[in-house]
């Protein structure tokens, strides 16, 4: 039988999915053991228990000049930002692609500047950002939207053109207007695909987020883990990059199961 | 007499002519049947008809209106696939040929209420009350083409332009398809005009045939010329053709007497 044909039984399935976790979990524990037992103050593989340990103390105990917890201010006030730029990109991204995808005016007006524009390496013009806008909040939000918008207008103006013509022929037989199409034919099609680019984009905007507070800022994940590498604290950092990567997992499980439950109609399309 | 008249229609892609010379008159209430060769062009007539497309010579209209510039509400139609809404349930799809003239596209309220009962006589007309919440893509061939013609007829058009409607059903459904649109027909008595690959569907439906075909043939470069109509069958009783054809034409009858010649 050819190997394109074969597939995993159920059991085997699971098991193949465990495989590289498990393999990448025993290869840190080894790593770290040989490490250890070298030299038992070596920092830069610490041991898991050392990991639990310094976790359960970062998500439980406050600072002690301040008593807050820092780990949860840090995660509120990076998913702030990252709320706000996604959110921002989304919405300009929803109208522009929308233009650019429905109307020939729109398309040969923005369609040239916008693929000009996603060429811009994003984080070149962070040190621009922040003499614009300051060191605040602003400039990280505004380097994640400049990050992530032209992406997502290319990607939804590409979606909407791929809508086949003859739904938009049809809906003009029904006596439709451009705003009728646009609002009734058009955006309830392409919000499913700006929910799916948006994931796509979820990875990029936590790149900026993190390189934009690792530059400039008092509080926040990525300020946090660059703050403690000065001390070699692989233990926080290895906390906050799990903790990081789980926030990233479950809201891309959010927008997924968001998406599916939102849109019916697109059966297994998503 | 002539509802839809195509006077001298040329359409050419990157100056090559696709069709060309195509002129015909159509009265209102008849069925046009088009049959031709795959990639002659018939699929292009039916978007100029839908003025999806402008002629790049000549002039279509419709009971001796301006010529139209975009798709409107005065022509219906159906392709193939990809005629109705994916987004919108099975209701909500019958309900669009009515709401999408409206200024946001949408009713509200009462009127609403009576749009989706409106909905709901025309889906038990069409035989498709049983999956009146489902979304398109839960439903058969026949039955999304059942609705993509509901749908289309609920805007009340003057004109019907179906692209090969039925091409993409297995040979059963299709027959019952055309009961389907024999029987709306004479509800409506619409004029039509409908794009087949089958000969016998062409004429077991239409009123008239016409056949898209090369007159001119360059072998050098067979893309030289554009497609025209070479045939215009009465496909009326039965497809006998000329039957009545000294009704339409009394010049081919015998000569009228002079008068002064018997005087
Ligand atoms: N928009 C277009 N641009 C260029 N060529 C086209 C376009 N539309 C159709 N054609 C060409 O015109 C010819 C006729 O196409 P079509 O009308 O779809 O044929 P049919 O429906 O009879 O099969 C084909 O050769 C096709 O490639
Ligand atoms: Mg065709």
């Amino acid at each position: 039988m050819r190997l394109i044909n074969r597939r995993p039984s159920r059991p085997m399935a699971v098991f193949l999915a465990a495989l590289p976790f498990v393999l990448f979990a025993a290869a840190y524990v080894i790593g770290s053991d040989i490490r250890l037992s070298a030299n038992p103050q070596d920092k830069l593989l610490p041991a898991p228990s050392t990991i639990g340990d310094t976790a359960l103390r970062l998500f439980t105990e406050g600072d002690r000049r301040t008593g807050a917890i820092l780990l949860w201010h840090d995660t509120a006030a990076s998913l702030r930002r990252l709320g706000l730029g996604v959110g921002i990109s989304a919405l300009i991204s929803l109208v522009t692609g929308l233009l650019i995808g429905l109307l020939p005016y729109a398309r040969r007006t923005f369609s040239d500047f916008v693929a000009v524009l996603s060429m811009v390496p994003p984080l070149a013009l962070l040190p621009i950002l922040f003499i614009v806008f300051g060191l605040g909040e602003t400039s990280k939000v505004v380097l994640i939207v400049i990050g992530i918008t032209p992406f997502l207008i290319r990607d939804l103006s590409q979606r909407v053109l791929d809508i086949p013509h003859e739904e938009i022929v049809k809906a003009q037989t029904l006596g439709a207007s451009t705003t009728t199409i646009a609002t009734r034919v058009v955006l309830p099609q392409i919000l499913p695909r700006l929910i799916a680019a948006v994931r796509l984009s979820l990875g990029a905007a936590w790149l900026f987020l993190i390189a934009a507070e690792a530059v400039a800022a008092d509080t926040g994940l990525g300020y946090r883990i660059f703050l403690v590498r000065r001390y070699l604290a692989m233990d926080i950092i290895l906390t906050y990059v799990i903790w990081i990567t789980a926030l990233a997992f479950l809201i891309d499980w959010g927008l997924k199961t968001l998406s599916r439950r939102a849109f019916p109609w697109m059966g297994a399309g998503l | 007499m002539s509802f839809v008249s195509v006077r001298d229609v040329w359409q050419s892609y990157g100056g090559r002519p696709i069709i060309e010379r195509v002129n015909i008159d159509v009265a209102e209430g008849e069925f046009v049947s088009i049959v031709g060769a795959s990639g002659c062009g018939k699929s292009t007539f039916l978007r100029l008809l839908l003025a999806d497309e402008q002629p790049t010579r000549g002039s279509i209209t419709i009971d001796g209106g301006a010529p139209a510039r975009e798709p409107g509400i005065e022509r219906g139609v159906v392709f193939q696939r990809y005629s109705v809404f994916p987004h919108m349930s099975v209701r909500d799809n019958i309900v669009a040929g009515q709401s999408f003239q409206r200024p946001l596209g949408r009713f509200f309220g009462a009127r609403l209420r009576q749009a989706r009962e409106e909905a709901d006589a025309t889906l038990a007309r069409i035989g498709l009350s049983h999956v009146a919440d489902n979304y398109p893509a839960t439903l058969s061939g026949g039955m999304q083409q059942r609705l993509a013609i509901g749908q289309a007829l609920t805007a009340r058009p003057r004109v019907l332009l179906l692209d090969e409607p039925f091409g993409a059903l297995d040979p059963g459904t299709r027959l019952s398809m055309h009961d389907f649109l024999t029987e709306l027909r004479a509800e409506t008595s619409m004029t039509v005009f409908m794009v087949t690959h089958d000969l016998e569907e062409g004429f077991k439906l239409g009123d008239r045939v016409l056949v898209f075909d090369k007159p001119r043939w360059d072998p050098q470069d067979p893309g030289l010329y554009g497609a025209t109509i070479t045939y215009d069958f009465d496909a009326r009783d039965r497809g006998i053709p000329y039957q009545n054809i000294l009704d339409g034409l009394p010049s081919l009858g015998p000569a009228p007497v002079p008068a002064d010649a018997t005087g």
